[in-house]
C-alpha cells in the first residue's frame, strides 16, 4: 500500500493577481454609477443657480412664464408634469392591473407566452413613434369624436374656481388628456409586467390556503394576495410614474406646449421635459434662458428621484416582513 | 315503559363519509393514481401511507378537489361525500372547500392577524352576522385547536408572528371556524419539531371525536400514534388498507410489511 505524497495544510500565503485586478475593476465599476450620479446633479444645481438666485421660490410657485420679459416661474410646467403624470396613471393602473391578473390567474397557458411578448413589444416601441402616431392619429381623433363628448356629457361638473373648467375647452386634439393617453400607453407595460411579476412570485401555499378555505378566484385574489403583496404592487406603480414624469420626446408631439397655468384638462400645456426640448436650442450659454432650464432640470430630477425612493422603500418593505 | 336501549360493548361501527370508487388521477399524460377503491370513516384518523410519490397526496388532494387548480390534472371516478359524487357537474368545488377542510405541509397563515385569519372562512361565507358572534366563533375555534391560551393577548398581532408549531394550530383553528366535515392534513408536522408535533398528534386525537380527518405523513410511527385506519400505497396504487393495529401488526401484503419494517426498495 502507497500513501499519497503528503499535501501542505497550509501553505504560503499566495497572490491572488487575477482576484486582486477582479475586485478593484469591480470597485470601479460601481463608483462610476456614483460619479454619474452625483456629477449631473452638480451640474444641474450648479447650472440652475442663476435661476433659484433670481427667482427665489417664485422659481418654483410663479405661475407666469414670459421670456420676452425675462420672468421664469415654473409651476406652469410643474403642474403639467404631475397633472399628465398622475392622469397617465389613473387610467393605466386599472389596465395593467387586469392585464396581470388576467396573465397569472385567468388566462389559457398556450395564450400566456404571446401575450407576454405583446407586453414586452409594447415597451419597445420607440417613444417618438409614439409621439408620431399621438400626434396623426390620436390627436386627431381625439378632436373629432373624444373632446366633443366629453364636453357635452361633462358640462354640468363645477369648474373649480373662476379659471379651471375641467372638460370645457376648445376641441384641438394636442393638451393634456391626449398627452395623458400616449402616457398610459406608454406606461402599460411596464404596470402590466411588474404586476405580473410580483403576483407570480406570491407563493402557491398562501393561494392554496385560500382555495382551501371555500375561497373563490376572487375572493382569494383580494382577501389573500393582495394584502401579502400590497407594498410591492405600489412600488409597481410607482415605477410606471417615475416614467411617465420624465417621458418627454412622445409628450413633446402630443401636448400643445403652452406654458401656461392649464384652464382645463383638455387645455394645451407642458410638462417640464417639454419645455426643456423645446427651449434648448434657443438659450446661449451663460443666459438666464440656459439656468432656467437647467434649474427646471435639476427640478425634475428631485421628484423623479423622490418618487423612483418611494417605489424602492414601498418594495423593500414587502421583501423584509 | 320504552324497552330498554340496547348497551354496545364496543364502540359503535364507524360509519362511512367518504367512499372512493374507481380513483384514477391524470397530471397531463403522467398516470398518479390507479382504480384506488377505499372508504373513510368518520370520527376517525385516516393515515395515507407510503414512498414519495405513491399518490397519497395526490388522492388526498382529489377529495377536496385542490387538483382542480393544477393546470393539466385530470381526475376519474366517484369520491361519495354522505353519498353525494362531490365531482358531480352540478356541485360547485367553492362549496366542497367549505365543507372540507385543509392543512398543509408547511403552516400557511394568511398575512393578516391572528383574528382576521380566524375571521376569514366565517366573512367569506358570511357564517356569521354580529362581531359578537365573529368573537365568539374565533375564541371557540381557537380553543378546540388549543391555541387559546397562548394567544388570547395577542389576537391582533400578525399570525405570522408565532412560532411554526403555533402557526400550524392557528391554520387548523381557521380551518375548524366554518364547521368542516372533513380536515386534510398533508403531512402537517413535516415542518414542526418534535413538541409542536406533539402538540398537533394531540389535536388530531381530539378532533376526531368530532370529524372525519385523513392525513397524509412520512412517518410511520406519527401514523400508528395518531391514526385508527391505515391504507398504504405504492407507485399510484392502494395496496392495503385495514385498522392501523392490523396493517402495523400484521400486514397481509409483503410490500406493506416490507415497508412498515424499513425493508423497502
Amino acid at each position: 500500500m502507497t500513501t499519497p505524497a503528503a499535501s501542505p495544510m497550509i501553505g504560503a500565503r499566495r497572490l491572488h493577481v487575477g482576484d486582486t485586478a477582479f475586485r478593484i475593476s469591480l470597485h470601479i465599476a460601481g463608483a462610476i454609477v456614483v460619479i454619474v450620479l452625483l456629477s449631473i446633479l452638480a451640474i444641474m444645481f450648479i447650472g440652475g443657480k442663476l435661476a433659484f438666485d433670481t427667482f427665489g421660490l417664485g422659481f418654483i410657485w410663479g405661475s407666469e412664464w414670459n421670456p420676452v420679459t425675462q420672468i421664469y416661474g415654473a409651476l406652469p410646467a410643474i403642474t403639467g408634469t404631475l397633472v399628465t403624470a398622475l392622469l397617465a396613471l389613473l387610467i393605466a393602473w386599472p389596465i395593467g392591473f387586469g392585464i396581470a391578473f388576467f396573465l397569472t390567474e385567468t388566462c389559457p397557458s398556450k395564450l400566456r407566452g404571446p401575450l407576454g411578448v405583446a407586453i414586452e413589444l409594447l415597451a419597445a416601441v420607440p417613444s417618438i413613434v409614439y409621439g408620431m402616431w399621438g400626434f396623426f392619429v390620436l390627436a386627431p381623433f381625439m378632436s373629432e369624436h373624444v373632446q366633443p363628448w366629453l364636453t357635452a356629457t361633462f358640462l354640468w361638473i363645477p369648474p373649480v374656481g373662476d379659471s379651471f373648467f375641467w372638460f370645457t375647452a376648445p376641441p384641438i386634439g394636442v393638451g393634456m388628456l391626449t398627452a395623458s393617453l400616449i402616457l398610459a400607453i406608454m406606461i402599460l407595460p411596464f404596470i402590466a409586467a411588474t404586476t405580473r411579476d410580483v403576483l407570480q412570485s406570491t407563493p402557491q401555499l398562501l393561494k392554496d390556503g385560500a382555495y382551501a378555505m371555500g375561497a373563490t378566484r376572487w375572493e382569494a385574489l383580494t382577501g389573500v394576495v393582495i394584502p401579502a403583496v400590497r407594498g410591492s404592487l405600489f412600488g409597481a406603480v410607482f415605477l410606471g410614474l417615475g416614467r411617465a414624469l420624465g417621458e418627454t420626446m412622445a409628450v413633446v408631439f402630443v401636448i400643445g406646449n403652452a406654458i401656461r397655468m392649464p384652464d382645463s384638462l383638455m387645455a394645451p400645456s407642458a410638462t417640464i421635459a417639454s419645455v426643456v426640448a423645446n427651449s434648448f436650442p434657443e438659450a446661449e450659454p451663460g443666459t438666464l434662458d440656459l439656468a432656467v432650464l437647467l434649474g427646471l432640470g435639476f427640478i425634475l430630477f428631485v421628484v423623479s428621484f423622490s418618487v423612483l425612493a418611494i417605489a424602492r422603500l414601498l418594495l423593500r418593505q414587502e421583501r423584509m416582513s | 315503559m320504552d324497552a330498554p336501549s340496547v348497551v354496545h360493548a364496543a364502540a359503535p361501527p364507524a360509519s362511512t363519509r367518504i367512499a372512493l370508487q374507481g380513483i384514477n388521477a391524470f397530471y397531463g399524460e403522467k398516470r398518479a393514481l390507479f382504480d384506488v377503491n377505499l372508504e373513510i370513516p368518520d370520527n376517525a384518523v385516516t393515515a395515507f401511507i407510503g414512498a414519495s410519490g405513491c399518490g397519497k397526496s395526490t388522492l388526498l388532494r382529489c377529495l377536496n378537489r385542490m387538483n382542480d387548480t393544477i393546470p393539466g390534472a385530470r381526475v376519474e371516478g366517484r369520491i361519495l361525500m354522505d353519498g353525494t359524487d362531490i365531482n358531480g357537474a352540478d356541485i360547485d368545488p367553492v362549496q366542497v372547500r367549505t365543507r372540507i377542510g385543509m392543512v398543509f405541509q408547511k403552516p400557511n397563515p394568511f398575512p393578516m392577524s391572528i383574528y382576521e385569519n380566524i375571521a376569514y372562512g366565517p366573512r367569506t361565507h358570511k357564517l356569521v352576522s354580529t362581531k359578537a358572534d365573529l368573537d365568539e366563533l374565533v375564541e371557540s375555534s381557537l380553543r378546540r385547536a388549543a391555541l387559546w391560551d397562548e394567544v388570547k393577548d395577542r389576537l391582533g398581532k400578525p399570525g405570522l408572528g408565532l412560532s411554526g408549531g403555533q402557526q400550524q394550530r392557528l391554520v387548523i383553528a381557521r380551518a375548524l371556524a366554518v364547521s368542516p366535515a372533513v380536515i386534510l392534513m398533508d403531512e402537517p408536522c413535516s415542518a414542526l419539531d418534535p413538541i409542536a408535533t406533539a402538540h398537533i398528534e394531540a389535536l388530531i386525537d381530539q378532533l376526531r371525536k368530532h370529524t372525519c380527518i385523513v392525513i397524509v405523513t412520512h412517518s410511520m410511527a406519527q401514523a400508528a400514534r395518531v391514526s385508527q385506519i391505515t391504507a398504504f400505497f405504492h407507485m399510484g396504487k392502494l395496496i392495503e388498507s385495514g385498522s392501523t393495529d392490523q396493517i402495523f401488526t400484521m400486514p397481509k401484503v409483503e410490500q406493506t410489511q416490507d415497508y412498515i419494517t424499513g425493508r423497502f426498495g
